[in-house]
């Protein structure tokens, strides 16, 4: 333990205290198998590094309370936690006892390519009956998780969180740390679930709108107001309530493989900080993530540290990870909620003193409406976001929204972009729907109307051409046009609490490559709901002629501009994104990007590891249809 | 393992083993692809429903149609018809389509192949076969249509033209009103086709989805002849215009 620099003496005395407990009370391996107090961080087991061995099989489970027939790694589903160390070298050897190819990808690790677990990429896969080792150095710390790349098996429950133990103290300190792992379980087949999307649009939805929301807005909006909104969905064929594909009516939502009844318990003493690494393995599912009655100090993002942010709550994107830190004083349990994006489900775990306790369980909100920010992206008007480079937030016009019809286009001034952006945060229920027009900004809760100077009310509309790129970079660091970073998205009012947005991020430390980008690399993330079609610049990666190319060492920008009306997930492998969101020489480095609907966002990339990476969106069906792409870095 | 599922994937593997070469090329071959393009199928029942004219007719009708493919290229079956209870005779095939069917928008499926109107073997029917080709897809205000234009083996061409629209009233009841228009360019009085519009049929029908695929409904539809089609039924007295109320289950697979 004298190696262990990151356990206190009062953590290990307070871990201690907690043997007998954690062994008897939550039924993991016994205490005397791991490193004193970490028993209990996760109960799925765990492997401790740098060798480590996981058999993957497909097993009889119960998950709540019904027959399940999930893959398990080590017999868990999902599997145990991996605990490296950093200045390792990590032997992870992966036995596939499945009657298929198996794969796994290590989430967020920076290692060569042919270790990366991307079958077609990396190598073949891991064949059933046979053994594949993967080998690497570990020069990174964090939170991280792994999961399969082959087919829908994620979905399965093949997927496990990973922590790395840093060499150097980390600039935060906590007394007992928990991992909370979220997941999505279906007990449908993940191959009937994709199937279902491909050919019913919105099977899964339960929230469409319906007549009786439709009288609900004529009795809040008047009968002109409301048939003009509702026209303008109808009119593009699209449902305002398209915020999940695959929703609570399928799944049950996990924390750590428990159902909310298991009612999971992690453990805290009164005024003790405790670090709760937050992983979304989900398939398909954000969660916005709380604990009422408590502040979480945000202090790393996607494993790296950040300079700690004061939240009430935050969203986490699939594939994303959060450390928060949090310091509970009160001798009570405490409601760890993470309620979906959707609102059609949530998952709760209990943070208490002792076990055996539970608090509240907060009401979910009611489903949000997609705003215009969302029909704006499907129509093609993506040119409020392409204006020209210069100043983040110009009081230049920009008119061009092809897809809004019957949209009253003279009120659609720099103002009313602004009144967009503001939509997705008004929940349904008090959605004031003249906002869309910008005539009502009094309805938009937190909007920040100081931040966006040359707001005027009466700009004529005039054409903006689109940026010209090449000669005029934006600064490196700098927010794109069209960025909402300061937006936490669908569904959350910034009034009712302090949530995290992008904007929040900056590292603790300046990154090492310092360089400007060379050049830009601009990527439509492209879709066609009603056939449930995915795609980077409108073609699904069966129809791409071949990879992106990164040339090596070169220091590059990625541009995602999300023209459809949905969140993407965007994670590149192998390489850091540095989030272009204003943070000046702190820019965040992270290895999945959210972008939401009609936004463009950017990420400055060192290209420094030669081989085949995988690049896509983390939405497993969304992957899975198309929205993939292979990057060559040589 | 994979070879099996590919050879049974057919078309689909060979469009897989294009796709992997020209993505990367310097990855060996047996790696295999990082992310399979997949096939779907279904089958849709819309209608499947029992109904009593006002002129004390009853008819088992149905309405269905299946597809097999990828995102832009499907095969596709549809098929229309109904069996007039009490008559003696046996079921028609209102029509019988086998189609190609191409996606060119967004929103919309270019459909083209082969057509039957028939008893599918019994002697109680005419048969005719088509040409035919159609464009499916949904209207702005998301009104799906499907409209075909047929050129029979005698060179006699008739268009029809199908529109619905779900209305949710709630999450599970759902209202679809539909209409129906037939065409047709020359009088073929074995069909009881007449020159100029045929006919228009107008419904509405209430469904409860006790799941996504499996909806009985309730409803009712107003029909109405007209010009030399209207005199073709007349002559074999007929009536040319009148409604009725319909029972029956919407499913699908």
């Amino acid at each position: 333990m004298a190696s262990a620099p990151v356990l206190s003496r009062r953590q290990l005395l307070q871990a201690a205290s907690l043997l007998g407990l954690s062994t008897a009370a939550l039924g993991v391996r016994p205490a005397w198998a791991a490193p004193a107090g970490l028993a209990n961080i996760y109960p799925q087991g765990l492997e401790d590094g740098p060798r480590v061995s996981l058999a993957v099989r497909r097993e009889t489970r119960q998950i709540a309370g019904k027959e399940a027939y999930p893959i398990t790694l080590n017999g868990s589903s999902p599997g145990p936690l991996i605990r490296l160390r950093e200045g390792q070298d990590a032997s992870l050897k992966i036995t596939n006892l499945l009657d298929e190819t198996t794969s796994v990808h290590w989430h967020g690790i920076i290692l060569p390519s042919n270790m990366d677990g991307v079958p077609g990429l990396s190598y073949a896969g891991v064949a059933p009956g046979e053994v594949f080792t993967a080998r690497f150095p570990v020069n990174q710390n964090g939170t991280y998780w792994y999961h399969s790349h082959s087919g829908l098996q994620e979905q399965l429950g093949h997927a496990g969180p990973m922590i790395i133990e840093p060499a150097e103290p980390e600039p935060f300190d906590y007394d007992r740390e928990h991992v909370l792992l979220l997941t999505d379980w279906t007990f449908e087949d993940p191959r009937d679930v994709f199937r279902h999307l491909k050919v019913a649009e919105g099977y899964y939805n339960r929230q469409e709108r319906t007549l009786v929301d439709f009288f609900d807005d004529v009795a809040k909006h008047g009968l002109a107001e409301t048939w003009k909104q509702r026209a303008m969905w109808q009119q593009m064929r699209m449902s305002s309530r398209d915020i999940a594909d695959v929703t609570g009516s399928t799944y049950t939502y996990l924390v750590n493989g428990h159902t909310a009844q298991d009612n999971w318990t992690a453990l805290f003493r009164p005024g003790e900080k405790v670090r709760l690494r937050v992983i979304n393995g989900s398939a398909m599912s954000y969660f916005d993530v709380r604990i009422p009655g408590i502040r979480m100090t945000v202090v790393a993002a996607d494993g790296q540290p950040v300079q700690p942010v004061s939240v009430d709550e935050f969203r986490i994107a699939v594939a994303e990870t959060y450390d928060v830190i949090i310091e509970p004083e009160a001798d009570q349990a405490y409601t760890i909620f993470a309620e979906t994006m959707d609102r059609s489900g949530y998952v709760r775990a209990t943070l208490a003193p002792r076990l055996g306790m539970a608090a509240p369980v907060p009401e979910r909100r009611r489903i949000a409406d997609r705003g215009m920010e969302a029909m704006a992206a499907h129509g093609g008007g993506m040119d409020h976001a392409m204006m020209e480079s210069g100043q983040a937030a110009s009081d230049k016009d920009h008119s061009s929204h092809a897809g809004m019809a019957g949209m009253d286009h003279k009120a659609m001034s720099a103002t009313d972009h602004a009144a967009m952006a503001g939509m997705d945060r008004t929940p349904a229920h008090d959605m004031d729907h003249s906002t869309m027009h910008g005539k009502d900004h009094s309805a938009m809760h937190g909007v920040d109307h100081s931040s966006m100077p040359g707001m005027n009310h009466a700009s004529p509309v005039e054409e903006t051409p689109p940026a010209q790129h090449g000669n005029t970079l934006l600064a490196a660091g700098a927010a794109q046009p069209g960025a909402r970073y300061d937006q936490p998205g669908i569904g959350i009012d910034p009034g009712e609490r302090r949530v995290l947005v992008y904007s929040d991020l900056k590292a603790y430390a300046p990154w090492p490559d310092r360089r400007p980008p060379g050049r830009e690399l601009e990527l439509h993330l492209t879709g066609n709901m009603a056939r449930y079609m995915w795609s980077f610049d409108g073609k699904k990666f069966s129809e791409v002629d071949g990879p992106i190319h990164f040339e090596h060492g070169e220091r590059l920008r990625l541009i995602f501009v999300n023209t459809t009306m949905m969140e993407h997930p965007i994670h590149l492998h192998g390489m850091w994104m540095e989030l272009e969101n204003g943070a000046g020489e702190l820019i965040p480095r992270k290895h999945t990007l959210n972008v939401k609907p009609g936004e463009r966002v950017s990420a400055l990339v060192t290209a420094d590891a030669p081989g085949h990476w995988a690049f896509h969106c983390h939405l497993l069906y969304h992957m899975d249809a198309g929205m993939f792409r292979v990057v060559k870095v040589a | 393992m994979n070879v099996c599922v590919r050879a049974v994937a057919g078309i689909g593997a060979f469009s897989l083993a294009s796709a992997a070469l020209a993505q990367v090329e310097d990855i060996p071959p047996g790696w295999g692809v990082a992310m399979e393009e997949h096939h779907f199928g279904t089958l849709l029942v819309d209608r499947f429903e029992y109904a009593w004219s006002d002129d004390n007719e009853e008819a088992l009708i149905w309405d269905f149609q299946g597809w097999y493919g990828g995102d832009r290229q499907r095969l596709y079956l549809k098929g229309e018809g109904e069996n007039t209870q009490g008559d003696g005779e046996k079921a028609e095939f209102e029509s019988l389509d086998l189609l190609y069917s191409h996606l060119i928008a967004d929103f919309w499926e270019l459909q083209g192949g082969v057509g039957y109107q028939g008893g599918l073997g019994s002697n109680d029917h005419p048969e005719r076969f088509f040409a035919v080709i159609g464009l499916m897809g949904t209207l702005p205000y998301g009104i799906e249509v499907d409209t075909s234009f047929r050129v029979s083996e005698d060179g006699d061409v008739s268009a029809a033209l199908e529109g619905e629209y779900d209305l949710h009233v709630t999450q599970r009841l759902i209202l679809q009103p539909r209409a129906e228009i037939e065409l047709a360019g020359s009088d073929v009085e074995a069909f009881g086709v007449g020159e100029g519009l045929n006919s228009t049929r107008l419904g509405l029908r209430l469904r409860y989805e006790i799941t996504p695929k499996v909806a009985p409904y309730i409803g009712g539809y107003w029909e109405k002849q007209y010009g030399q089609t209207a005199d073709f039924t007349r002559d074999e007295f007929g009536e040319v215009e009148g409604s009725g109320a319909v029972v029956g289950i919407r499913m699908w697979f």
